[in-house]
């Protein structure tokens, strides 16, 4: 019993720091634009599609894919934004919102139609578990586990060091003073949603490593993506690890006591739970 | 050829009957549904295991449907009532997703994903399919006509003033010595219960439920509906209906040469979600327009629509 708690716990924050990056990337828009985009979900899918051509047409491994990964949902979120979600933002955030669902129908759609229904996977090289502690760990997992590490701290080095990345927190704290310091708001609100749609690409590329590559594998964790980051604090960087972590922690430990379909309902509870205690999240809404 | 026209014409009416319960809450009161499939779900089923499986008439399937909604809309609003409003778009979005997870898992309720099928209609079998379907779509007209003249009496009287100055300004409405949160948890529940009962109308139209039927792409269907039509307009929640379920049926007979049938589907996916974004960049007042009632200020000037008040709630 213990042994399985355990490893459940292990999976768990495996599961929550890959988590944690689809999780920023809502959380870096929200801190900036503030709305919750639902394009995230599509956005992950357009990089999981991606880390996947580059994968198996292009032979490149995992870390090399997810560079590619990032450009590739960075540019299309870019994009998608300009066209669909950014002319609409002057008639209200709540239109914004719904505009962001339905490019995420858009977009998953355009992959629909030149991909197919068909669940497709990574060209991996199968590798045998590691034994440790008498939890047992895959390779893959622990690649994955590494790559989000690195993808969430360049995220952190540059908004903390870099001029840009101040201009971001500066826009996110206090958007009229950030203005009136002339700090152009559409660059910076091009910039949240560039680096938060790469981000989105990342996660659903390591969200596919474990699971498969379809139409639907972003928005199929689109529960788990935004629990973590209302738990956290919507438009909190570090609060979407936080909550990232719990929840992923959370829907492993549920196993013990509810299906396995039932994993997804688990974010939908804790949303409530954090809604009805402490609506701010659990690290509050300042940024970072 | 006129049975098809009657097919069609019954499922623009259930379109039709969601906008209209989607519009009670987010058109007058304020508060986006994005899980409003969830609420349809939960009518569809609590008619069809009650008809189904327990053999009650369809009369009290129907009513039960219209209670059982609006008690999960009670719930909703009550948890997400003082919150802001892309709190209320996150949790709906989220209650569907969970509903659709159950209907596929409790398989001793709801038959899993096999879903419901036999569920009885007014004198079908009795009648002939043709026949069947004009009684159908002339009992889906007659709840079309009550819920309407009842949204519409609520529309103009006292309580539905009281609504829109919540969309407008809450905090306003509570210093006037409105109870916010009531008025917010009622016109929720009552749209709620109108999806709910929309539900068991398609249920018993079809004759069968299934966890797939209720997938995030029906509500972008309804909301697009609403918005073409005009969000905060009955009558627009309407034509938007018509329009919407024209255009897709329509885009049934377009066969495009060479292409799969999953591809045609994800091209007229597509084009919804296109649409929806049009309608939103280039006319986010609708085809009908609000007209603001008697006494209230002439509209702002500029670009400011119904969304703007929508999307101003509390805390910002």
């Amino acid at each position: 019993m213990a042994q399985q708690v355990f490893q459940l716990l292990l999976n768990g924050l495996i599961a929550g720091t890959i988590l944690a990056v689809p999780a920023i990337s809502v959380n870096t828009i929200y801190a900036v634009l503030r709305f919750p985009n639902f394009a995230v979900a599509s956005l992950a899918t357009v990089g999981a599609f991606a880390g996947y051509a580059a994968n198996t047409w292009l032979g490149l491994p995992a870390p090399a894919a997810t560079v590619v990964a990032f450009l590739v949902a960075a540019l299309v979120g870019i994009a998608g934004d300009e066209i669909a979600v950014r002319p609409i933002r002057p008639g209200g955030l709540m239109a914004a919102t719904i505009a962001s669902v339905a490019l995420t129908i858009a977009l998953e759609n355009v992959l629909r139609f030149f991909f197919g229904n068909e669940a497709r996977g990574y060209n991996l090289p199968v590798l045998r578990d590691w034994h440790v502690f008498g939890l047992l760990l895959g390779p893959q997992e622990a690649k994955d586990f590494l790559i989000a590490v690195v993808a969430m701290t360049a995220v952190f080095l540059f908004l903390r060091f870099t001029r840009t990345g101040k201009a971001m927190r500066a826009v996110a704290d206090n958007p009229v003073l950030a203005d009136i310091k002339g700090i152009d708001p559409v660059f910076v609100g091009r910039l949240a949603t560039g680096i938060g749609m790469g981000l989105a690409g990342v996660g659903g590329m390591l969200l596919a490593l474990d699971t498969t590559v379809d139409p639907l594998t972003g928005f199929r964790a689109i529960l788990s993506i935004f629990a973590a980051a209302v738990v956290g604090g919507l438009g909190s960087i570090p609060g979407a690890v936080v909550g990232a972590l719990l929840i992923g922690v959370a829907e492993e430990l549920s196993l013990l006591v509810v299906a396995p379909d039932y994993r997804t309902a688990v974010g939908f509870v804790a949303i409530l739970l954090v809604l009805t205690l402490r609506p701010r999240g659990i690290l509050g809404d300042r940024a970072y | 050829m006129l049975d098809y026209a009657v097919t069609v014409l019954t499922f623009a009416g259930l379109y039709g009957l969601m906008a209209l319960g989607l519009n009670i809450a987010w058109g007058m009161a304020g508060m986006v549904n994005l899980g409003l499939v969830g609420f349809f779900a939960v009518g569809a089923y609590t008619s069809a295991i009650l008809t189904v499986k327990v053999g009650a008439p369809l009369i009290a399937g129907a009513l039960a449907a219209l209670a059982v909604g609006a008690a999960s809309g009670v719930v909703v609003a009550l948890i997400t009532g003082r919150l802001r409003d892309d709190y209320l778009a996150i949790v709906t979005l989220g209650l569907a997703e969970v509903i659709r997870i159950a209907a596929s898992n409790e398989i001793w309720l709801t038959n899993g994903t096999d879903g419901i099928s036999g569920l009885p209609g007014p004198w079908r079998g009795q009648v002939s399919p043709q026949t069947f379907n004009l009684i159908y779509l002339a009992l889906t007209l007659a709840v079309i006509a009550v819920v309407l003249s009842l949204l519409q009496n609520v529309s103009r009287s006292p309580y539905g003033r009281v609504l829109r100055a919540i969309r407008d300004d809450p905090q306003v409405a509570a210093v006037a010595g409105k109870r916010v949160m009531r008025f917010k948890v009622e016109a929720f529940a009552v749209s709620a219960g109108i999806l709910g009962l929309a539900g068991a109308l398609y249920g018993h139209y079809t004759s069968y439920v299934a966890p797939d039927v209720f997938v995030p792409l029906l509500t972008l269907n309804v909301v697009l509906a609403l918005v073409l039509g005009g969000l905060g307009s009955n009558y627009g929640a309407l034509l938007g209906a018509l329009v919407i379920v024209a255009f897709q049926e329509s885009a049934r007979f377009i066969g495009i040469a060479g292409l799969s049938a999953v591809q045609v589907a994800a091209v007229r996916e597509f084009a919804i979600a296109v649409g929806l974004i049009a309608v939103l960049r280039y006319r986010p007042q609708g085809l009908v327009p609000e007209r603001p009632p008697r006494l209230a200020a002439a509209p702002a000037a500029g670009r400011e629509t119904r969304l703007d008040v929508a999307a101003s709630g509390p805390g910002r």
